[in-house]
Order: structure tokens, then C-alpha cells, then sequence
């Protein structure tokens, strides 16, 4: 007997369901679009009508936006577009480096950790011990110790998002080793790290991209954040946190200081998190059948 | 309260049930007519896919909303259209008037409440009784369904029961309101063998004695031998043929009747030569222990899964190992695949002991076992393609892509699929196909050993006739040992040269298939076949 497969049509590529689902969900779209907008604008900054960030002009001191000065002067008057657009450069760098990294390295710990076993035990109570460390605290006590730069916040911001990770990645893999066709894979005699690559790993990305959206938010704000509390980044690198921080004390006279990187900051989390939900109801079949 | 008159329970008149557009048909269910009198258990018996319970959630007014319509016909229960009746009057019928009990009963109840608790719910909704009135109902109703120590398991969760007595909590909450018409959708389907026997017992006996009209869907002809006294025969959503038990077991008269029935394997072990090759595996005391993990001084509770199996396979014979879930079959097929490590015992394969080769020094003789799983869903990676499944196996072993890809062709052919089916995914193919795709999956290692473990277990009767056929005709095409892990003792009654018997993790009888059935010697073995479902009827 020949049996043929059932005529069903073969999956659609992913450039072509990604299309879909940003037609069927155009809040996402919207997200997307203003996270694209401020990438180009971080990567093109120089060229976008922006001036020295650190250069003081006297007569734009704390003036309100105007046609020169697009989002007006901050109280040393310096250039407020261009402070804002560099400082989505901060914000977008630590967002994705934070995502990245944390994401693989929880990834390779998660999997030595859910398929091996042999440290499991081990790795997992050193995650407990990383996890009940309050991320600001280990920031300050770092850069304290080490001075502020870009790299320090990055880990300081890093560390207490890797134990997440790996929680979420073992409990994959806890679940998927035992599916038949990893057995059937050791059966046939595939060597270990094979059967991480081809079988276990396909199975985490999915959760893991959601994951990297929301870590990549949180990691935004708490930059942010810690420079606001000037543990972050150093003063003469523009960040919207550190805008904040000092135009706090004008913000009775002069109110955009502060008022516009919050705005930018704002909305960048905010489309980063709609982005992740989006994804998240698309790539998570449990609850994307409920909506 | 028996009922005297004869009009019907339940009068299904032309229902037709509508698909969603996306579906691969128009209708789940396409101009049904059938009646249960009181007191008669109708069998709707059919293979996936057939309707029987879309039937069932119709009835109940239970169809998935917005997904199934029923669009014609009338379900007319004791004198009522339910299809016409309002959610709430729905609510009303269900459980005083008809009621419903499902295959798994671990999901069926709420782990969370005690199962006193579950049944009584019943009687708070629709009955004014007391607590305490209700707590003497529930009593007697467990009594009545034969469960044990009935005042201390009213007060248990559900996980603190076996399956059995689950089952049995479930047909109490369903009777308790005596309700005209209860409808079983493959009650016992989950269940061993020998519960399933006594299940069907108690449905029977509570079906005579409280005059309920029963609708019972089953996928299996023994069951439908041992209970039902009319049989609805149905096939994508139409009924094919209809009649006593008799008539349809006895004299199908529909062509897809006649084969279903034909498939159905028997009892009955044909003759089989035994088999001389030479001992391709053997075990000696394999034991495989788990150690529960206590509290800190307490050390857990020691499971012996396996215990002291001997057993010795040749080439070209088929080895049966039979029992129900627990008796630690699977254990030993996974030992001797190595997937698990035995605890202790010799794995002889061609003579060297593999039971405590370090994975390195094993990798080399792991493509001379291979395994074919029960799931047929999950046996395969869904993210790969057929051809890089069974390709993955001779590339570990140093062949090239090409020369993998031809053997893959030529296995494909082999398993009765098409080679053009390589590029395909997996959710392209149905459950009797991937099973043919995991049989090539294992044969393109050319391995000695082939243990299928349930292989045949999920799959419809006629799909499993003929993926036993496929095993049967590559065991002897590369003389292969065939260690065949199985519950079904009319499975293993065609296929195996010897059975072996195993309970609670030990060999209770071993013997060649006929000698075995014709004459079984241990207790254990004897209540298995009492329990099989039909063997009354096959051996008339």
C-alpha cells in the first residue's frame, strides 16, 4: 500500500507570518515602527540635524523648543534634540546588549543545566543566591567600586536578569527531554551538544524572544533609572535618565528638560512591551487560542 | 426506578453537525438517526475521526461554540428537543436527566476537591437535601458503585485513588441523580485491562438495575462484544450500519464493517515454527530501582520498576512482553535501549555486555537497538523534516548525506510511503503514516534489535493491522529480534513467537505464544485473559 501524504500546504516562510501578524495586530505595527524609528535614529544621530551634545550655547540656555532649537536648550544650555536622540543611543544599546547577553548566557546555563543534570543542583542555588540580589543595589555597589562607564551598568543590569533565563530555559528543557523524538535521537546515536543544537534549542527561541523583549525593557528603565540616581551612566555621556536628573531642579521654570526624554523613554518601553506581547500571544499557542 | 414503558430515551432524527470551513470535510456528523430504549446500552462504535463524540458532546449540548453547529435534526431526550432547549435548561437536564462520564478521569475531576465533595455538588445544584443528607446519598451511591472503605474515601482527593476507583467516582456523580440517559465516551479506554473488565461490570450492572438507557463509544470490538446490546457503526461522520451485537460482530453486512471486524485481531495464536537463529540479546538480572526522594533523613520510598529480568532474544523472532501500566515492561525496553541505566544485570547484545558502558564506549552499539514509541505525535521532531529524521541516525555513523538520503528513499518505499515524502513535516502525515516514518527511522540504522514499545497501541484498528503487518514482514526481511512491548493481549497473540508475563517489575510466566494461551499457568495470567475484552465472544 502507498500511502500519500495529506494534501496540506507547506508552512508559510516567517518573513511571511510575521507580515500577517502585524496586519492583524496594528498596535504592534504602530510599536514597531517607533522602535525602528528611534534605531535609525540613535544609528544616524550625527546627521539628523544635531549638534555637539556636550557643546554649550549661551543663548539656549533653558530656551523653550523653538525652530533653532527643536526641543529647546537644557539649563547649560546645551542642544535638547541632540541630547535626546544621542540618549536613545544609551537607552537602545544597554536595552539589547542586556537582552542579548543575558539571554545567552541564561540559554547555555539553562540547557547544561535542565538536559545535563550533573550541576543542576548546583547552578541552581547560585541562581536562587543571583536572584535575591536587588538589581539597583549590586548597580550602585558596582560603579562604586569600578567607576561608571557603559560596560559597568551593562553587567550591573545584566547579572540579576540571568537566573530568569535560566529558570525559563531549564523548565523547557526539563519538559522536551523527555519527548520520544529526543529519546529516538540518543537512540540513533546523535552525540550531545547535536542534540541541543537540533532538538532542545528549537523548542526554548520561542519563549526566549518574548523574554528578550521584556528584559530589554526592564534593562531600559533601570538604566535609566540608576542614571537618574547618577549610578549609571557617566554625566558626560547623554542618557534620557541623566537628563532627568539634572533638569530636576528647573522643572518649576523650565519643564521639557525633563518632561521630553521621559516622553521618549516612556514611549520606548512601551512600544518595546506591546512589541512582547504581541509576539508573546503569537508564539505562545496556550494563550494565543484564547484571544 | 425502572421504566416500563418502551419509548425511547434518547431519538436522534437526521442530525447533521457543520465543521468550521477550515476543516479537511463539511460535517463532523452527516444525517445520524439512532434510539436507546430504556435500559439498552447502544455501542457507536467508530475509528478517529468518525463523529461518535461529536455525537456525544451534541447531545449533551456541549459542542464547541462557533467551532461545531448542529444544523439539521433533532435530539429528542425523553419527549424534549435539547438542541432547542435554552443554557439553562440545559443545565437542568444535564445530571438529572442525562448525564456523562469521559476517558480520562484524572482530568474529568477537579484534583482540588475531595471526591465527596464532586459527587454531592451534584445534589446541592438540583436537589434541596441537607449536608448531611447528602453526605448518607453520596455514601450509598459510592457503596452501590463498589468502592472500598467508603467513609474514608469520601473524604480523598483524587490523586489519592487508582484509576479504577476514579472511574468508579465518576459513574457515582453521573447515576447519582438517576438520570434517563448516560452517555460513556471511551470510559475505559485509559484503563488496564483487568479495570476495564471490572468497569464494565459496574456499568453494566448499574445500567440493569437502575433501567438507564446507556450510549457508550468505544473504538474497540471487544468491549462492544462484552457490553452493548445494539451497535451504531460509524465512519466520517455517517453511519454505516446498524444492529443487535450479534448481527453486526456476527454478520456485518457493510464492506467498511467487515474489515474493521476483520482487523481486529484474534485471540486465537495462528501456528508459529520457533525460531533457531542465534541469541541476539540477552539480560540477565536486569533490575532497574528508583530511590523516591525523601525528606532529609528519611530516604524515599525504593520502586523496583524491574526486577531480575532474564529474558533471551534470537534473531528473527519476536519476543512479546506483556502487562498492564506498572508492570514495568517499558522499563526494560528502555534499559536495554539505554536510555535509562539499569540499576544492575548483564545486557548481553551479540554477546558483549552493554548494561554499564559509559556513553562513549557505547555510542558504537546503540545503532544495533532501536525503538519505535508509542506516540506516534511525538516521536517525531515537528521542526524537521521526515527526511532529516531518518537521515540523522546513518550520518552519526560517518555516512554521507547523499548515500543517507538514498537508503532513506529506498526505506520510505519499503514502509509503503512515498519518497517524495522526505521533504515533508511531520503534522503533514497521520498517525498510522508517522509510525511507518519511525519504523524507516529505526530500519535505516539496519539495527539487530528492534524494540517496539506500544508501537501499535495509538492507532486505529485497521491503521494497526497494518503497521503490524510492516513489522512482521521487516522483522523477517532483515531477520531482525523483535522485542514487542504491548497491554494488548490479542496484539501479541498475532505477532510474538514467545510472551513473556510481567507484573509489578517481575516475570511471571514466560512461554511460547500458543502453549501460553492455550494453557497459562499463573494466577496473574489467567485474570489477564478473563479480563480481555470480548474473549467470550471470540471464542464462540
Amino acid at each position: 500500500m502507498t500511502a500519500s501524504p495529506s494534501p496540506v500546504a507547506d508552512r508559510p516562510s516567517r518573513l511571511q507570518a510575521l507580515l500577517d501578524l502585524f496586519r492583524h495586530n496594528p498596535l504592534m505595527m504602530l510599536s514597531a515602527m517607533i522602535l525602528l524609528l528611534l534605531v535609525l535614529a540613535a544609528v544616524f544621530a550625527p546627521y539628523l540635524g544635531t549638534v555637539d551634545p556636550r557643546k554649550i550655547g549661551v543663548l539656549r540656555r533653558m530656551s523653550p523648543p523653538s525652530a533653532q532649537a527643536w526641543f529647546g536648550g537644557d539649563q547649560l544650555g546645551r542642544d535638547l534634540w541632540t541630547r535626546a536622540v544621542y540618549g536613545a543611543r544609551v537607552s537602545l544599546m544597554v536595552g539589547s546588549v542586556v537582552a542579548v547577553m543575558s539571554i545567552s548566557i541564561g540559554l547555555l546555563i539553562g540547557m547544561i543545566s535542565g538536559y545535563l543534570r550533573a550541576f543542576d543542583a548546583i547552578i541552581m542555588r547560585i541562581m536562587d543566591g543571583l536572584m535575591s540580589i536587588p538589581g539597583i543595589l549590586l548597580a550602585i555597589g558596582l560603579v562604586s567600586v569600578s567607576g561608571a562607564s557603559f560596560a559597568t551598568v551593562t553587567v550591573a543590569i545584566m547579572i540579576p536578569e540571568i537566573p530568569r533565563v535560566v529558570r525559563l530555559v531549564r523548565s523547557i528543557v526539563l519538559t522536551v527531554r523527555e519527548e520520544p523524538y529526543v529519546e529516538a535521537a540518543i537512540a540513533v546515536g546523535t552525540p550531545v551538544p547535536l542534540i541541543l543544537w537540533r532538538h532542545i534549542l528549537p523548542n526554548c527561541i520561542p519563549p526566549l524572544i518574548v523574554q528578550a523583549t521584556y528584559v530589554a525593557a526592564s534593562a531600559m528603565l533601570t538604566e535609566a533609572l540608576l542614571s537618574f540616581l547618577g549610578a549609571g551612566t557617566p554625566p558626560e555621556i547623554p542618557s534620557w535618565g541623566n537628563m532627568m536628573a539634572e533638569g530636576r531642579i528647573v522643572f518649576p521654570i523650565a519643564p521639557w528638560i525633563v518632561l521630553i526624554p521621559g516622553c521618549t523613554l516612556a514611549v520606548a518601553i512601551l512600544a518595546v512591551n506591546i512589541l512582547g506581547d504581541g509576539l508573546r500571544d503569537r508564539l505562545d499557542p496556550k494563550i494565543a487560542k484564547r484571544m | 426506578m425502572p421504566h416500563i414503558n418502551t419509548h425511547p430515551v434518547l431519538d436522534i432524527s437526521h442530525l447533521s453537525v457543520a465543521l468550521p470551513s477550515s476543516g479537511d470535510r463539511r460535517h463532523a456528523v452527516i444525517d445520524l438517526s439512532l434510539t436507546i430504549k430504556p435500559g439498552e446500552i447502544v455501542c457507536v462504535v467508530g475509528e478517529s475521526g468518525s463523529g461518535k463524540s461529536v455525537t456525544a458532546q451534541a447531545i449533551m449540548g456541549l459542542l464547541p461554540k462557533g467551532q461545531l453547529i448542529a444544523e439539521r435534526g433533532t435530539i429528542t431526550l425523553q419527549g424534549e428537543d435539547v438542541l432547542q432547549a435554552t443554557p439553562d435548561r440545559l443545565r437542568e437536564l444535564r445530571g438529572t436527566r442525562m448525564a456523562m462520564i469521559f476517558q480520562e478521569p484524572m482530568t474529568a475531576l477537579n484534583p482540588v476537591l475531595t471526591v465527596g465533595d464532586q459527587i454531592a455538588e451534584m445534589l446541592a445544584i438540583h436537589t434541596d437535601l441537607s449536608e448531611s443528607e447528602q453526605r448518607n446519598r453520596v455514601l450509598e451511591m459510592m457503596k452501590a458503585v463498589h468502592l472500598p472503605d467508603t467513609e474514608r474515601m469520601i473524604d480523598c482527593y483524587p490523586h489519592q485513588l487508582s484509576g479504577g476507583q476514579r472511574q468508579r467516582i465518576m459513574i457515582a456523580q453521573a447515576l447519582i441523580l438517576d438520570p434517563a440517559l448516560l452517555i460513556a465516551d471511551e470510559p475505559t479506554t485509559a484503563l488496564d485491562v483487568t479495570t476495564q473488565a471490572q468497569i464494565l461490570k459496574l456499568i453494566k450492572e448499574m445500567q440493569e438495575r437502575r433501567g438507564t438507557g446507556v450510549l457508550f463509544i468505544t473504538h474497540d470490538f471487544g468491549v462492544v462484544a462484552d457490553i452493548a446490546d445494539r451497535v451504531v457503526v460509524m465512519q466520517h461522520g455517517n453511519l454505516v450500519e446498524s444492529g443487535t451485537r450479534d448481527e453486526i460482530l456476527l454478520a456485518p453486512k457493510m464492506p467498511y464493517t467487515q474489515m474493521l471486524i476483520a482487523s481486529v485481531p484474534s485471540l486465537v495464536p495462528p501456528h508459529r515454527e520457533p525460531v533457531n537463529g542465534p541469541v541476539a540479546l540477552q539480560t540477565i538480572n536486569l533490575s532497574k530501582t528508583y530511590q523516591g526522594t525523601g525528606g532529609f533523613l528519611d530516604k524515599g520510598r525504593i520502586v523496583k520498576a524491574a526486577d531480575q529480568v532474564n529474558l533471551s532474544l534470537r534473531r528473527g523472532e519476536t519476543l512479546g512482553v506483556v502487562g498492564e501500566s506498572g508492570s514495568g515492561k517499558s522499563t526494560v525496553a528502555r534499559c536495554i535501549a539505554r536510555l535509562i541505566d539499569p540499576s544492575e544485570g548483564h545486557i548481553l547484545l551479540d554477546g558483549l555486555d552493554i548494561a554499564n558502558l559509559p556513553e562513549k564506549s557505547l555510542r558504537p552499539h546503540r545503532r544495533h537497538v532501536q525503538v519505535i514509541f508509542q506516540d506516534p505525535f511525538r516521536s517525531l521532531n515537528p521542526r524537521r523534516t521526515v527526511g532529516q529524521s531518518i537521515i540523522e541516525g546513518p550520518m552519526n555513523f560517518g555516512l554521507s548525506e547523499h548515500d543517507a538520503l538514498n537508503r532513506a528513499r529506498d526505506l520510505m518505499e519499503l514502509v509503503g510511503l512515498s519518497p517524495d515524502a522526505l521533504s515533508r513535516f511531520p503534522h503533514q502525515f497521520s498517525g498510522g503514516q508517522r509510525q511507518r516514518i519511525s519504523i524507516a527511522r529505526a530500519l535505516a540504522m539496519q539495527p539487530h534489535v528492534l524494540i517496539a514499545d506500544e508501537a501499535v497501541s495509538a492507532l486505529d484498528v485497521s491503521v494497526q493491522a497494518q503497521v503490524l503487518a510492516l513489522l512482521d514482514d521487516v522483522r523477517k526481511r532483515f531477520d531482525l529480534a523483535l522485542l514487542f512491548i504491548t497491554h494488548d493481549l490479542r496484539v501479541a497473540a498475532q505477532i510474538c513467537d514467545r510472551i513473556m508475563v510481567m507484573q509489578k517489575g517481575k516475570v511471571v510466566e514466560e512461554g511460547a505464544t500458543r502453549a501460553l494461551f492455550a494453557n497459562p499457568q499463573h494466577a496473574y495470567t489467567k485474570a489477564l485473559f478473563e479480563a480481555a475484552p470480548g474473549h467470550d465472544f471470540t471464542k464462540r
